[in-house]
């Protein structure tokens, strides 16, 4: 039971896929202007991490591993993970709208994402079985929102406050995520 | 090496065959309208209608009855029709527009503050101290409104910005960027224009510039319609008001005006002149020859 909780806390906080380990910064600087957009998002990655993370392991061990096809792996994976992208795009469209449109561009984007395919290469790294992948790729869709909520939160306050010209929007917004990724080190003598 | 081509092949079937049942039972079905407005539109995607895309504006214009068929300024008056014909609302839009600059920076000296050398960008140049110009509200030169005119309407001549009124959209793209906020839109058929754009006093303006406005009033007062004042300590023409008086003032206030800012539109555009050639033309015969006025 504490090695799962202490892997929740180390995906959601120590190894933050996002600021600690660099992965999605795309969708992290370009969907944390509100937070609701930020939350649909988060939940977006979060249902094709789940998704893709299962499916991907099962092609790894009945496919890839078998036929001694490692080399296939990056092509593959990049495979499964935009057919899903497409089937969440659809799926938005038909059952929630709004979310639909208020992610916009960044929807197919997810196909990109490098935190989804970062994700289902670490579980096959880490050597993880099927169940302890699809929990370790749930927490770290849910460091992945973590991140984004906590820079929407901020970025929000900052479109209200007194900024130089020069530092309005994204610069602001690239210095912040710098700053927290910084604050994200602290955790690294947690675990 | 066959069984990585077929494998991935394998997969790739799978993926076809399961994306292409979801296609079918995530089907939403659109109102074939909004996809025929669309087409309909130029998909020139500049905004100007006020919506993020064609695509945006072609759903709001099917879907909300009080979006109007004639937005589209890029598409003009051919596309507002098609579009009203395909949503059941009148065709009639606003007035079509034209961009306009407000300085005349090339017939008079302006003073300049300092020699400017840095990022040739009219925004990094306002950031210090306004510009190298003396005048806060001079045309900067640098081309920041060229760079976001996607119609190739705007260009750079002797340090002024121009405007290709042929090309020109109303898009309103250049008008957000200009840091010194000396472009506006005004109607296409605006009579008269205020050629200036400063908000100093007299004395200010004529330290730093040898043409611009200088505030003086006097065609605030000349005016019968009313349609000028300086609300912002900045000359500025009421067209809608300007326009509904009519010519019966007689441009009194392009006579009242001591620095020639206040200026006679005429025809902006060559396409309007031709037109106005033509009728002009076809009513040349029916009405007799202007006696020229008997000068003292």
């Amino acid at each position: 039971m504490l090695e799962y909780f202490l892997l929740l806390i180390s995906a959601v906080f120590v190894n933050n896929v996002v600021l600690a380990q660099y992965l999605g910064q795309c969708p992290y600087l370009g969907c944390s202007k509100e937070k609701g957009v930020s939350i649909g998002m988060g939940g977006a990655v979060i249902f094709v991490m789940l998704i893709a993370t299962p499916i991907t392991w099962l092609i790894q061990s009945l496919v890839l591993i078998p036929l001694d096809l490692g080399y296939l792996q990056t092509i593959m994976f990049i495979l499964v993970i935009a057919s899903l992208v497409q089937l969440v795009e659809m799926f938005l469209k038909k059952a929630i709208p709004p979310l639909y449109s208020s992610l916009g561009i960044f929807l197919p984007l997810i196909t990109t994402n490098c935190a989804v395919l970062g994700v289902a290469i670490l579980v096959q790294r880490n050597s993880y079985d099927l169940g302890t992948s699809v929990y370790y790729s749930f927490a770290t869709g849910l460091g992945f929102m973590l991140a984004l909520v906590l820079l929407a939160s901020i970025r929000e306050r900052m479109e209200i406050s007194r900024l130089p010209l020069s530092m309005k929007g994204v610069p602001a917004g690239l210095v912040i995520a710098g700053i927290m990724s910084m604050s994200f080190m602290a955790f690294a003598g947690m675990i | 090496m066959l069984t990585s081509v077929l494998s991935l092949l394998a997969l790739g079937f799978i993926a076809a065959v399961v994306l292409s049942v979801a296609s079918r039972v995530f089907y939403v079905e659109e109102d074939p309208r909004v996809a025929a407005v669309s087409e309909a539109l130029p998909g020139a995607n500049c905004g100007g209608c006020g919506f993020a895309g064609c695509d945006a504006y072609a759903a709001a214009v099917i879907q909300d009855p009080s979006v109007s068929a004639g937005l589209c300024c890029a598409g003009g008056p051919d596309v507002a029709a098609k579009v009203g014909e395909l949503s059941g609302k009148a065709a009639g839009g606003a007035d079509p527009q034209i961009s306009f600059r407000r300085c005349v920076k090339d017939q008079g000296k302006v003073a300049k503050k300092y020699d400017y050398q840095g990022l040739s960008s009219c925004a990094a140049s306002a950031q210090l101290e306004d510009g190298p110009d003396a005048c806060r509200f001079s045309c900067l030169g640098f081309g920041d409104c060229v760079k976001v005119c996607n119609f190739n309407a705007m260009y750079i001549e002797n340090d002024l910005v121009r405007i290709d009124p042929d090309k020109c959209v109303a898009c309103g793209a250049c008008v957000g960027v200009c840091p010194n906020h000396i472009l506006e839109m005004i109607p296409r058929r605006a009579r008269v224009q205020v050629f200036c754009s400063t908000k100093d006093k007299m004395k200010d303006v004529m330290n730093v510039c040898e043409a611009g406005c200088i505030n003086c009033g006097k065609c605030i007062k000349k005016c019968p319609a009313t349609a000028i004042s300086n609300p912002d300590g900045r000359i500025q023409i009421d067209q809608a008001v300007c326009l509904a008086y009519g010519p019966d003032c007689e441009e009194a206030c392009v006579e009242a005006c001591p620095r020639n800012i206040l200026r006679l539109m005429c025809s902006v555009s060559s396409a309007a002149k031709a037109r106005e050639a033509a009728a002009a033309a076809a009513a040349a015969p029916a009405q007799a020859p202007e006696q020229p006025q008997p000068t003292a």
